[in-house]
């Protein structure tokens, strides 16, 4: 197990490092640096005084240090937590994600619990009763979920809301401590939409895992101890059939990252998604820069957390 | 009409069918044995005559604003029009070559190019696959919307960036798929066989290598032809993608949001069309995935 464990943090570091740098090289890549924009704002002002401006704030940002420099000043920063200014908004950037990051979370959460509470039920049903109408009926529910593109089915959420229940996302953002009632009923309708279409995939692999492992001869011998049916499928079938499912979950968090900008976009809830959209629209690329940084944090940390998981649970795992 | 004469001077005749009626028997034996196939077969035919004939189809141009705003659906203008004055119709039409064009050149080059990489480095091995996939390892890293985003954000809004981003999303994941599959054949006995008689590896890569992996190209290629297309219409709808003037479906749905109760018509015909588009090829290509699936079963190293 410690091997498995230290073999697959060796694989986390590398890519990390190679995230920031990524992220730092595209934003340098940028034509027009934050000093430029910086001093164009200020507002009119003779050519020549603005590029006395440029050079002035580029030395105070340090933006004419060589770029290995700056790249390590950035990362120091970041291992002490501050993740730079944000000249649009006018406080540290690390405020900014403070307040937007658990809220991103929260919806992600949900959004994973809404689709695995839909769709293993679903799944194990349609395996149990294969090819049965309920087998169809799940098969066909989930293809459709995933057959519309996800802000099609935000969409077409919020216009139901809009034109039938006469309701529109609320201008200001309840949180969860502060009120968690408006705060689950704001937040409910995105992670409805995103989780009908992730539960397509879940719902098909949970089947034909079940499918698989009820064929399995360990299955067959519970049966014939005596062990009812329903002790058969979900003590012992349905807990091997979970682990890709599990797996799968991690693999698909970093589509349902994007999913939740989009989401969050739509339904007007103040995350992360909309801080990404409205920072890369107002160019200020302190905030970009720890948005999408935090964002990648997130999703290599959710497949570690699940590759460490898979070996806990699955000894195989541990061998290879 | 080919006249075989046999020896004891009666005539057997036999008739080539021609080129007409052997493409007839194909598809009508492809409706028979995958009937959800041959309607998404005929969705995505029915997109590309649209996307292709688009000039002819669409009564206005595009991005044409001389009409009344929030018309809703008439002779005129069936589709009515949007909040700019432009004829939903015609963008919509023109929309299909859009998302043709999109789809077709980001996947075409990114999962060829991902391929050949994965390919190469996987035969060649050593230091170069370790440090190559390392690479891949930290663009895999990222959420792919939140890289796109990132990238639109350096490149600036054109249709041309937006592949140009879609290349660079595509790549790793076709090159990780293309060296696995590689990976499994690269040991067997008629690569070694090849190279003992003394092919340059070039030879044995291309003669080799590639006509076993192509099922895995094909699987990529489908699969990918409508994800790229839905990632440049929510890239696009999120402002971030194709230009606003451009007849991008999902940039036709951003505006729509805001007037969804006065004119839903705007978001309506978008909505269908991607929808359609998408179901059309989900269920070509899983057909298409079922069929070749079965006939490269045959292929060495392919079980």
């Amino acid at each position: 197990m410690y091997t498995y464990v230290m073999r697959r943090m060796m694989l986390f570091v590398p890519s990390l490092i190679g995230v920031t740098v990524v992220i730092f090289v595209l934003m340098r890549a940028v034509p027009g640096d934050m000093a430029e924009i910086i001093a164009n704002e200020a507002g009119t002002q003779s050519a020549a005084v603005v590029e006395q401006q440029i050079i002035q704030i580029r030395a105070e940002m340090g933006l004419d240090r060589p770029y290995v420099t700056q790249y390590l000043s950035w990362m120091g920063g970041l291992l002490v937590g501050d993740l730079g200014y944000s000249y649009w908004e006018k406080r540290p950037v690390s405020k900014i994600i403070a307040e937007r990051f658990p809220r991103s979370m929260e919806l992600a959460l949900l959004t994973i619990l809404l689709a695995m509470l839909w769709a293993v039920p679903l799944g194990v049903v349609s395996a149990v009763r294969q090819n049965t109408w309920a087998d169809y009926v799940g098969r066909i529910i989930s293809i459709s979920g995933l057959s519309l593109p996800l802000f099609l089915t935000g969409i077409l959420i919020l216009y139901f809301l809009v034109t039938v229940f006469y309701w529109l996302p609320p201008l200001d953002f309840a949180n969860f401590f502060d009120d968690p009632v408006e705060n689950l009923q704001q937040l409910i309708w995105p992670a409805l939409a995103q989780a009908f279409y992730i539960s397509a995939p879940i719902t098909r692999l949970t089947r034909s895992q079940m499918l698989d492992v009820i064929r399995e001869d360990y299955v067959r011998t519970a049966r014939s101890k005596g062990l009812t049916e329903h002790i058969v499928v979900y003590r012992h079938a349905l807990r091997n059939a979970l682990l890709p499912v599990v797996t799968f979950i991690g693999w698909w968090g970093g589509r349902l990252l994007g999913g939740i900008v989009i989401m969050e976009i739509i339904f007007g809830v103040p995350g992360m998604g909309t801080s990404l959209i409205d920072s890369v629209n107002h160019r200020d690329y302190p905030t970009t820069q720890a948005i999408v940084l935090m964002m990648a944090l997130v999703f290599l940390c959710l497949n570690l957390i699940i590759d460490l998981a898979y070996g806990w649970l699955d000894p195989r795992i541990r061998y290879t | 009409m080919v006249d075989h004469t046999a020896s004891r001077g009666t005539t057997l005749v036999s008739v080539e069918p021609s080129l007409w009626a052997k493409s007839g028997t194909a598809l009508w034996r492809f409706w028979r044995m995958q009937p959800l196939g041959a309607i998404g077969g005929l969705l995505v035919a029915g997109l590309i005559v649209v996307a292709v004939f688009a000039p002819q189809i669409a009564p206005y141009g595009p991005k044409i604003t001389e009409f009344d705003a929030y018309l809703a659906p008439n002779d005129m203008h069936i589709m009515g029009t949007d909040h700019l004055g432009r004829d939903v119709f015609s963008r919509v039409v023109w929309g299909a070559r859009l998302s043709l064009y999109v789809g077709l050149t980001s996947v075409g080059i990114g999962i060829t190019l991902g391929a050949l990489w994965g390919v190469i480095t996987a035969y060649f091995g050593g230091v170069l696959d370790a440090t190559t996939q390392r690479l891949v390892d930290v663009l895999m890293g990222f959420p792919p919307i939140v890289l796109a985003l990132a990238l639109m954000a350096v490149l600036g809004q054109s249709v041309n960036n937006v592949i140009l981003a879609l290349i660079i999303l595509l790549v790793p994941t076709a090159a990780r798929t293309m060296r696995s599959s590689v990976l499994a054949i690269r040991e067997l006995a008629y690569v070694e066989s090849a190279q003992a008689v003394g092919c340059s590896h070039w030879r044995v890569i291309f003669y080799h290598l590639v006509p076993n992996t192509l099922g895995t190209y094909i699987v990529l290629f489908t699969v990918n032809i409508a994800y790229a297309i839905v990632v440049e219409a929510a890239l696009s709808f999120l402002g971030l993608g194709s230009p606003p003037d451009e007849p991008s479906w999902g940039g036709m749905l951003t505006a729509a949001t805001e007037s969804l109760e006065r004119a839903p018509w705007i978001a309506f015909f978008p909505g269908l069309a991607i929808s359609l588009m998408v179901f059309g090829m989900n269920l070509l290509g899983d057909s298409i995935r079922d069929l070749t699936d079965a006939k490269l079963r045959g292929q060495i190293g392919n079980e």
